[in-house]
Parts: structure tokens; sequence; C-alpha cells
């Protein structure tokens, strides 16, 4: 069927502002796609959104338990949406595990819709509950819509020539019919993505139309016949435009192609497989149309080698991995901060030390990318804030990389490149360019000789005749690259190749005020993901009254040069960041500041709530 | 600057002016001097060529070469060289490399750098020591080698540079000799021509750490006796006037040493070298004295598509100049809101 509008709604439909909804099932019950599927109809629909697709690091993890739970979370409203949601109002659970691992987090009163067909004896006590959560009074403070739906997908695919197994692995998207029926959602989007996806299997693309539409159309009738009710969230005002959704990883895959083209370069991606970076390295292989070559490498220091040896040919060299793949990068970083070639390093971050928790999201790789190499190695280091901020990230940079001739370490996080948002598509008129010319000129060629004003060298590449020079990790010559052991020489190097960084802050916007005044008493100072719940929770608090403000730094390495008299003008400075006191550090060091940490290693994103009742804790009742 | 794009080049202008810090009796300065002038008879382009090392005494050999030079980090050249291949696969870049550097901290690097047959040639100077570092043992060091890090002798046993470049799936594995100043350029000059990765191994003599490390193959006196230089469909024959050949030990598979004239042995029985055929240069790269003579040459040649062929093709397909319009807008999951 085509999928069917928004019209010819019942009246008796309840107007809510925001919703938050957890999709948790088992790791194959298909909840990331069932989430994904919301998202999207949900943001052609045309609401503002947030998602946190938060899954276990098994691929297929034992059936039933709760460490094998997936869950996607989405939160959307008819006003601008910062953060994932803090709470779930509704939680879709598709067997015992996953209502055990979410009934904690959801708002006291919410709903829960629960496919009772896998409430079995063997099930709960999979999940560990002591007895039938369905029988005692675990759900009493809850609404519960208690359907099987197991069985209701067997029903409404029973006509099609499918197993059992199969016809059972529709009921995600029974669930999902009923849910977009709940939320006043079309359809079509999903039932177009079906038909795409399984093009070669059209009679598994069929099962699931038919149970997404069944899910719906039960939405419908029960809905006369009994108190289900729907709910409706209306538009969000946005500003005109075309639009899409995008994660962080389709983002900043976009942003490096557009930043290479702005710069005249085909981009060599050197990678090696790591989660949560892996979707990068997947992305960017199926953009062969626009530049961009892919190297899946033999490990971390040969994908880095690789992008080094590109950008020395003429290319733009693009590493990408999370944390412990940088740390084994870290030593050719230091070959490209001392040959001075442009190369990016996206690094992904996950919560560690060591494997640490591959798929849960952390930024605690921030010394790492400041600090980690041997000896006084300086990089600019970006970071970037949400899905849609990961595109003009990369783009700025390819921009430092290439004007600077340096490595660029670009932030991001697990939960960045996880997450989507809807992100209107600039108009391509609008997009940077900043060419790079190679030098070509043989006459008075010297390959460390410097722009004055930027202090890079000159990127002369192999192939052009009379350019031809050594480079290499041994200290060169202020002027000819050529080895030098000069005591004097290497102390001007050091100091030049400090120098170049430390300038690139005449070159990078002045720090913002995101929200709040430079008069207000306190500040909190956010890099990363973080701003979405430091946003809401200093809106807020300004709400209830207490002078309060949010920072949020894009460019760590350098910082914005007014970062310092900012700061400063505040009585108090409160750092959040998901890590032990990174951020923290950095900038205590930088201007000896009394700045004070609010500290989060959960692999979890920040609850507004818990920002924002440290903002109440130190400043005490609204005045 | 000497020389031009196009005209005719001599060593000289393959030579910098920086002063070359190798010790003095270093098998490296033949090695040097031999690439220097064979490059000239490659009719190469010097801007089109890009020596990469890794790190110890042979990685300094980039300075040396007025090319384009890429001086890295320890083992990694292979994986560099590989970057700058997919960069501008135009370019001849040429790997020098050490015992140490491409077979234990960069073994890895080696093996898929010619795995993947990406198109390079790699120098391996193979000294059985690590020198730079003042003479510990290496991994091609044979058991029992003394050295400060092993002051009763090695207790490991070493690896061969040419059986596991086969292993790896290597298309061109060679050796010399570093004083064989005669027949390196014909085995550079192979490699240069091979599409593909091609491997060739240097004995290279350390006169400071590891002196003599070699004679038993290279001496004088023994030399005739211990070198088997191959050629492609020609006996394999060695020792003074050729009087001793290798044939397959009848009932097992394996080379023996034979003399022609004994036992019945004719100029029949003894093996032709065929340089395509793998199993014969397995065999062929791992003899050793006295049992059998140590094979130089061509050990194995046989050309396959190029990794460089490969991204290519898909490329071309692709043709790499897609608009940015249709990366942001493709797919149809867009929506328009009215102003």
């Amino acid at each position: 069927m085509e999928g069917n509008t928004a019209a010819a709604r019942s009246p008796q439909r309840e107007v809510v502002e925001e919703v938050v909804i957890r999709f948790a099932g088992d790791s194959g019950d298909g909840m990331q796609v069932t989430g994904a599927q919301f998202t999207q109809e949900t943001a052609i629909f045309g609401n503002d959104l947030a998602t946190f697709p938060d899954f276990p690091a098994e691929i297929r993890a034992p059936v039933g338990t709760t460490f094998g739970v997936s869950a996607f979370q989405i939160h959307f409203g008819s006003h601008e949406v910062r953060t994932s949601g803090d709470a779930p109002d509704v939680l879709v659970a598709m067997n015992p595990a996953a209502l055990k691992v979410s009934l904690d987090d959801l708002k006291v009163g919410g709903m829960i819709v629960l496919d009772e067909g896998t409430f079995n004896r063997r099930n709960i006590a999979k999940a560990g509950f002591d007895s039938n959560p369905l029988e005692d009074d675990t759900l009493a403070p809850y609404q519960t819509l208690r359907l099987d739906i197991s069985k209701m997908t067997l029903e409404a695919v029973k006509d099609l020539d499918l197993s059992k197994k199969e016809s059972l692995r529709c009921k995600n998207f029974w669930t999902l019919g009923l849910m977009l029926w709940m939320y006043d959602r079309d359809r079509r989007a999903t039932v177009e993505w079906l038909n795409k996806k399984f093009s070669k299997r059209p009679e598994i693309a069929k099962a699931n139309v038919t149970a997404l539409n069944a899910g719906h159309a039960f939405g419908e009738t029960a809905e006369l016949s009994s108190n289900l009710v729907g709910f409706t969230v209306a538009k969000t005002d946005v500003a005109p435009g075309v639009y899409r959704t995008v994660t962080g990883t389709e983002a900043l895959a976009w942003g490096l192609v557009v930043g290479a083209r702005a710069a005249g370069l085909k981009i060599m991606l050197g990678s090696y497989p790591i989660t949560p970076a892996s979707p990068l390295l997947h992305n960017l292989a199926n953009l062969k149309a626009y530049g961009v070559t892919t190297f899946q490498a033999e490990d971390e220091i040969a994908a880095v080698c690789s992008a080094i040896g590109a950008s020395y040919a003429g290319a733009l060299g693009v590493t990408s991995s999370s944390g412990p793949g940088i740390a084994l990068k870290t030593e050719a970083i230091g070959l490209a901060i001392s040959t001075e070639l442009p190369l990016v390093i996206v690094n992904t971050q996950r919560a560690g030390p060591s494997t640490g928790l591959p798929t849960k999201t952390e930024q605690s790789d921030l010394y790492l990318a400041v600090y980690g190499r041997n000896a006084d190695a300086p990089l600019p280091v970006l970071a970037a804030s949400t899905p849609t901020d990961c595109f003009e990230v990369a783009i700025e940079s390819v921009r430092i990389a290439t004007k600077y001739m340096t490595p660029v370490m670009l932030l991001t996080e697990g939960y960045l490149a996880n997450a989507a948002e809807p992100w209107r598509i600039p108009d391509t008129d609008d997009l940077p360019s900043f060419p790079v010319k190679f030098r070509t000129d043989p006459e008075g060629f010297q390959p460390f000789a410097r722009n004055a004003d930027t202090l890079a060298r000159p990127w002369a590449i192999p192939g052009t005749p009379g350019l031809e020079h050594r480079i290499g990790g041994l200290e060169k010559d202020s002027v000819t690259g050529n080895i030098s052991y000069d005591a004097e020489n290497h102390q001007h190097m050091t100091d030049v190749r400090a120098a170049k960084i430390a300038g690139i802050a005449r070159d990078i916007p002045q720090q913002e005020i995101q929200c709040g005044e430079e008069t207000d008493v306190m500040v909190l100072v956010g890099w990363g993901s973080t701003f979405g719940p430091i946003n809401q929770a200093v809106r807020q608090a300004r709400e209830e009254g207490h002078s309060v403000a949010h920072i949020h730094i894009r460019y760590i390495v350098p910082l914005p040069s007014n970062l310092g008299d900012l700061l400063n003008g505040f009585d108090r400075v409160l750092v959040p960041e998901m890590n032990n006191g990174q951020l923290l550090t950095l900038l205590r060091s930088t201007y000896a500041i009394d700045a004070e940490g609010l500290n989060k290693v959960s692999g979890k994103p920040f609850r507004v709530s818990e920002i924002l009742d440290a903002i109440r804790t130190r400043m005490g009742d609204a005045s | 600057m000497t020389g031009t794009a196009t005209g005719q080049l001599t060593a000289k202008d393959f030579t910098t002016d920086q002063e070359v810090r190798w010790c003095p009796g270093c098998g490296d300065y033949a090695i040097l001097k031999c690439v220097q002038r064979t490059l000239p008879e490659l009719g190469v382009r010097r801007e089109n060529t890009v020596f990469v090392s890794g790190i110890g005494c042979a990685a300094r050999f980039p300075y040396y070469m007025s090319t384009y030079g890429f001086h890295t980090i320890h083992g990694r050249a292979p994986a560099i060289a590989t970057g700058i291949k997919l960069a501008n696969p135009d370019l001849d870049v040429w790997i020098v490399t050490g015992d140490g550097d491409a077979l234990s901290i960069g073994g890895n690097h080696l093996i898929h750098v010619l795995r993947r047959n990406v198109d390079v040639q790699i120098l391996l100077f193979n000294n059985e020591i690590y020198g730079l570092t003042k003479g510990q043992y290496s991994p091609t060091s044979r058991r029992g080698t003394r050295s400060p890090s092993t002051p009763k002798g090695s207790v490991e046993n070493p690896i061969s540079a040419a059986a596991l470049a086969l292993g790896a799936g290597g298309r061109f594995v060679a050796r010399t000799v570093d004083t064989h100043q005669k027949r390196m350029p014909q085995i550079l000059k192979r490699a240069y021509e091979h599409r593909g990765a091609s491997l060739v191994e240097i004995l290279q003599n350390c006169n400071v750490f590891n002196d003599k490390v070699f004679s038993h193959i290279t001496d004088k006196s023994v030399a005739v006796e211990r070198q088997l230089h191959l050629e492609h469909g020609k006996p394999l024959l060695y020792g003074a006037d050729d009087s001793h050949g290798l044939r397959v030990t009848p009932g097992k598979f394996e080379l023996e040493a034979v003399t022609i004239g004994e036992n019945g042995i004719t100029q029949d029985d003894i093996l032709i070298h065929d340089e395509t055929n793998r199993t014969l240069a397995s065999l062929l790269a791992v003899m050793e004295p006295p049992a059998l003579p140590v094979a130089l040459g061509v050990i194995y040649c046989d050309p396959a598509p190029t990794y460089g062929d490969g991204v290519k093709q898909q490329e071309e397909v692709a043709d790499g100049e897609a608009s940015i319009e249709s990366l942001l807008r493709g797919g149809d999951r867009t929506w328009t809101v009215m102003g």
C-alpha cells in the first residue's frame, strides 16, 4: 500500500510539545533500524529531533540477556530539541530484558509498549526478574500497553510464504507501524526504504511492509474500540530550506569531501577497522565519485603512514580511528608534525582506557589529542559538538591543515557519530573555497623557507621538476631542510613549530557565548557532544533566574585568543565533561583560573537534570 | 643544477651535496654507487623518482639521492610508499630498508606491500645486525650470534627475507651482494621493470659490528663454490667451470648438489631455472652453504595485476568529479520547509 497522509485523524489525539521514545529489544530485533526509520519519518514530518543509538559491543549477544539489549532513543518536539532526552516518556520493550534494562530510566507515569508474547518463564528469568513483571506490581507506576506483538505479526504475514522465523523478524516493523500511528507520522519513506533495501528479496520487503501496515491499522482500530490514545506533536518552526537527516558520520564524511574540494585536492583516507570509527571508512569508501580513495590498511600505523605518504605526494591525507588506534598512530603523527605535512586525523572517541567500552561514548582523549606525542609536538585540535557540526568542523580541519601545513586532530565521539538530527543543507554557492597552491617554481626554492604570515612551509610534491628535495623525521635545517644537528637550529625549529600552531589563533573566530551574558556570575564551559545537555540546562537555569552562561569550545588548540579574558570575567567556571577533568586541566593550566569540574564517565551522555542540579547546587536558590 | 628532466643524466646527476655519513668501509657505499650508476641507464626522471626509507643505517640513503626523498619512521616505509603510490601512481617509488627495519619492526608492512602487489621496488640491505643502535642481533642474525644484547649468543632462528617475501605472495624476489657491482645493476633493472612489488635482498657487510658475516659466501676462495647465479631458462650450475649443479633428489622433494661426471650425472640431470615457478623459487630461496650454494639473481618473477591497477579501475568507473550538489542532496530523503 501507499503510506497514508496525516489527514483525517481522530479528534481524540492529545497534543504534546515533546516526546522521548526509547525502542529497546534484543540485538537481533532490529531496534536500530526501527529507530532510524522512526527518526526519518519524524524529520520529514517536520519536528526537530535528536537521537541516541545505544547498542552492545557484541554483534549477536546471547538472545534474551540484559547485556544483549540494543536501544535507540529519540527526542522530538514542536520546539528546538538539543538533547536525546533525559528520561523516556515511552518505552517500547520487545522482550523482558529490554524492559529490565530501561525501566529505571522511564519517567514515572510513562508509557510502556511491550510484546507480551516474549514474556515466557525462560525469558523472564534470563532478564533477571524474580517474578513475572506483568503479574506483580513492577509496572504499577506506569501505563502499560500489553500487546502480543509476536502473535499479531505472525497473523499479519501468515498468507505470505515465509518461515515462522522470518515472519517473526517482521515484528519490529509491526511495532514501528503502531508507533507511527501513535505519533501521527507518515509511513511512505519507510515503505520506500524497505523496497529498496530488499529489492533482491521482494517477499521480505512485502512482509515487512505488511507488518508495518498491520501495526498501524491496529492503532487505528484499537483507538476506536479501546482507550488507546494517539498524540500530536506539532511541527517545529525552522528556517526555510531543504532539509535531510544526517548522522555525525555522514556529516563528517561530506565535510571532508567539501573541504577537499575547497582545497582542490583529492582525499586519500587510510584507515583500519575499529568501533565506533569504522562507519566513516564505510561512508568514504562509497564516495569514489567525489574524488575519494580509501585504503584499508594492515594496521593503524600503516593507516596513518599511508595518509602521510598521500599528503607528501599531493593529496589530502586523512586517517580515522578511535582512541586505541590513535594511540598507535602517535609516532607517525610526530613525523607529520616534523615534516610539516597536512593531515586530518579523526578520533571518534569511545570509553577507555585500553579496549574500554567500545560502543559507549566518552570524551576522554583530549589529553591524547593535545599532549599525546613524544617531545614538543604541537598540532591544532578541533572538536565537533553536534552531528551536523561535524560537517563544518571537517571543512575547517581541512582548511587549517592545508593552509598551515600541519596535521589536525578532529575530535568527535561515538555518540555524535551514530546520532542523527535534521540538517538544513547548505547552498553550494555558500561553501568555502581555499585552493592549495603547490610550489612549482624552482627559483629560490627551499623546502623549509616559510610564509611570513602563516609560518607554513611550501608544499612541493614529487613529480615537480627542479624541486627535488629530501625530508624526514630528523631535525632539519630551518631553510634547506637538510639534516641539522645544530643546537641553535633545533631551538629555533622547536620555537617556530610552536609559533606556527599558536598563530592559528589569529585565523579562527573569537569565542562566543552560546547562551547568557559576559556579566553572568557563573559560566559552564564545554566541548564536544555535551553541547546539547549543557545548553539546555543553562537555558532552564536562566529561566529559573540563575545568572549562568554557556561557552562551548570548538578550537581546543589553539584556544580562541579572547577566551582567557572571557573566563576571567565570571566568578565561577564549571566544566562539565565526559572524562575525569581534561579540558578542566587545560583551562586551569592555560589561564590559571580556579575552574571546577563536573565529570561523568558512565559511557552515557549527560542528562540535562544532572547539569541543572549542579548549577542549582552552586548557585543556591534562584533570586 | 646539473642535468635536465629530459637530457642524458649521469650518476653525478643523482648525487646530492650531502656528506655521506656511513662508516668508512660500509657496504652501503657500494650499493649507493651502484644505484646512482644504474638509474641513468633506466632512463628515469629525477623529479619522478622517490626514495622512501624507514630507520637504520640504510635509511639514510634518500639524503644522498638527488631525487625526491622521504626518510620516515622505523619500519613504516612500505606504508608511506603505498600512500604515495595511491596519491600519484605515476611516480617511481623505491623503498630502502634494512633487516631490522623490514623484518622486525616493519614486518607487517613488508608482508602487506608484497601481498597487495604495490608497484614499488624494495631494496632490503641485510647485514644481519642492528648497526645504528650499535650492534644488537637482528631478525636475520644466525643462531649463536653474540651481540651486546645476546652476550651468550642468540637463541633465535633467523628469518629468510626471500622466503618470507614468497610466502607473502611477492611476485618478484631477487638477491644480490653489495660488492657485486657488475651483477647488481642487472638485478636493479629487472626490479624496476617489474610491474608490482619487487623485493631485492642485498647481502651487505657491516664492517664495524658484523664484519665478514657473509665471508663464507663472498670470500674469493669460496665464492665460486658457494654462489649460484640464477638465469631464467638456464641450468642451475655453479662451481669452477660449472662443475656442479642442482637436481631434485630422486624419490624426495628436495634439491641436492651434484657434480657433473660423478655417479653418472650429466648436464641433462640438472634443473633448468624457471623464474615463474614459485615452488622452485621457494626451494632456491632457502639454500645455504655448506650443503647447497646461495642463490643469487632473480629467484622469482611472475607478474600479476598491481594494487594500483585495481584501484584505478574502480576510480575510472567512479570518475571522481561528481558534484557536491549531488552529494548533499542526493537520495530521496530530503524535504523542503517553505518560508
